[in-house]
């Protein structure tokens, strides 16, 4: 455990992780200019972006509890970049589905935001995304103070359960629930723990 | 071990290599003549003992039945195909339907017909000469391809078995082994997949009981031994793995329409004016063709066979009657 923490603190563990994270875009990258995606490379992508972006979500939201858990105050170095890596394959998922799907049209995307429900909460979530996003430098949080930041992004609850009926209804259109059901279970414990700790009547010994 | 070099290059033949030009055109036309000719069933039956055996079909003389646009590669219509029995992603049919045994295989005809009971396929097969039609295929998804395929018009068959009058619809019943089909096992759908037509859409010569596509058998993930194709509706109307066609006066409960009725109507004609809640209809993503970056395609009314299929629907509401 102590050498995981020292691992933590190396100076190279921030780019190492940040190199991690855009694996998958460069695997996507990769995979559609080498014609490696299937027939339908265009689904792929948007589909694969949506995949990642929920898999960063839960990745960002499993950080306190494994830091509080197995008590590696470390990991909380890694909580803004996994949380705007979720942004980012947030980004790129909604800018798969405009351009391959839309063809970058406005007026089409607007009138497909309206129109269809799953897409109008996929689109919410985007939204919501952003300023979390915006105010995740350090001056930001001193701008707002540390009580109003934390507020705001409270908002991440939110995203997190809005981007699980976006794919759900996506899912509904077929019937086909297995990964919805892996994601919202996932998601479901790492709120569960959030709720158990809140409940759980303990001596605070971190200054706030 | 020993390399052969070449003297020549390694890509161009020798010209003693090459077969000349008369000698396989003549084959060629041997063996048409073959197969189109009297010996042709008997070869027909020959050839169904090996599954994917080349299938011999003259180009379909009916109205509509060939369309000029380029067909999709067949890797790619062989490999991204919706066949929930094999699972829900459209890559598992491709592997996860290699062990379905098609042979033997026969279907039942029930109903109200003169002459119900059972069919060998072979015997199916042989009922009317196999034409071969280029048919554009719309999924409810959003995306589309140009498929050949080998077949005859259904209206052959329902000819052959005599339906009484009193019949106004057709339901084909879909094989559901839970042994071979791992997606059976799963409670996505109601299984097995039923399908069904209205009696004039049945016998509307451009419906296709279908047993090959790309010059051969039908590969298992796209429905092999058996299907048809109704190349006007969304491709989940297209009932693959044929086990029973049944005549009935009712309207038959369909798969998806069971499953969710108000995103998938009974007769699920592709319609760019009346949405899906989670596809638009208005346009299309031609596989294979239309590059990442061009803009979808528009949709057609009827999938483009409009002129062929629309006094079907004269008078109906087609956004009622989706």
């Amino acid at each position: 455990m102590k050498s995981v923490r020292a691992l933590l603190l190396h100076p190279a563990a921030k780019p190492v992780v940040l190199a991690l994270c855009l694996l998958p875009l460069a695997w996507l990258v990769y995979g559609a200019a080498s014609d490696q995606l299937g027939a339908n490379p265009a689904e792929a992508l948007i589909r694969s972006c949506g995949d990642w972006t929920l898999r960063f979500l839960c990745l960002t939201l499993a950080i306190t509890p494994l830091r509080i858990r197995t008590r590696t105050p470390q990991l909380a170095h890694f909580r803004r970049m996994l949380g705007l890596f979720t942004f980012f394959y947030a980004c790129c998922h909604l800018l798969a589905y405009a351009w391959l799907d839309m063809g970058l049209d406005a007026a089409d995307i607007g009138r497909d935001i309206l129109k269809r429900p799953f897409i109008l909460v996929g689109f919410a979530c985007w939204l919501l995304l952003l300023p979390l996003a915006l105010t995740s430098f350090n001056r930001a949080v001193r701008w707002l103070g540390g009580r109003q930041w934390q507020a705001l992004h409270r908002l991440v609850y939110l995203i997190a359960g809005l981007a699980l009926l976006h794919f759900f209804w996506m899912r509904a259109g077929k019937n086909d629930f297995a990964e919805v059901q892996v994601y919202a279970m996932i998601i479901g414990a790492l709120l569960l723990e959030r709720l158990l700790r809140y409940f759980t009547p303990r001596p605070r010994l971190s200054a706030r | 071990m020993p390399i052969l070099v070449r003297k020549t290059s390694a890509h161009q033949p020798l010209p003693s290599e090459i077969t000349p030009q008369t000698v396989y055109q003549d084959r060629r036309t041997l063996l048409k003549a073959l197969a189109l000719g009297a010996a042709g069933s008997a070869l027909a039956g020959w050839a169904a003992r090996d599954a994917r055996a080349a299938l011999s079909a003259a180009r379909s003389p009916v109205a509509g039945a060939v369309t000029m646009e380029k067909t999709t590669p067949q890797k790619d219509a062989t490999s991204y195909n919706n066949f929930y029995e094999f699972g829900t992603d459209k890559s598992d049919p491709a592997h996860a339907a290699a062990a379905l045994k098609i042979d033997p295989w026969s279907v039942e005809i029930e109903g109200l017909v003169s002459k119900p009971g059972r069919i060998a396929l072979e015997d199916l097969r042989k009922l009317s000469p196999l034409e071969e039609r280029i048919y554009r295929l719309r999924c409810v998804e959003g995306w589309s391809m140009v498929i050949p395929w080998i077949g005859y018009s259904l209206s052959a068959l329902i000819q052959h078995v005599q339906p009484l009058g009193s019949v106004k619809y057709v339901e084909f019943v879909t094989l559901a082994d839970p042994k071979q089909m791992p997606g059976v096992r799963s409670g996505v759908l109601d299984w097995p997949y039923t399908e069904g037509l209205r009696m004039d859409e049945a016998l509307h010569p451009l419906t296709l009981l279908t047993f090959g596509m790309y010059g051969d058998a039908l590969p298992r993930q796209n429905g092999a031994p058996v299907r048809v194709v109704v190349p006007w509706k969304y491709g989940f109307k297209s009932a693959k793995s044929i086990v029973k066609i049944r005549f009935v006066e009712k309207q038959p409960g369909t798969a998806w329409n069971k499953a969710a009725a108000n995103e998938y109507g009974f007769y699920s004609n592709v319609n760019p004016n009346v949405d899906h809640p989670r596809w638009s209809q208005a346009t299309e993503r031609r596989i294979g063709e239309d590059g990442l970056f061009a803009k979808r395609r528009k949709t057609l009314l009827f999938n483009g066979y409009e002129a062929e299929v629309g006094q079907l629907y004269a008078g109906m509401d087609l956004k009622k009657y989706f």
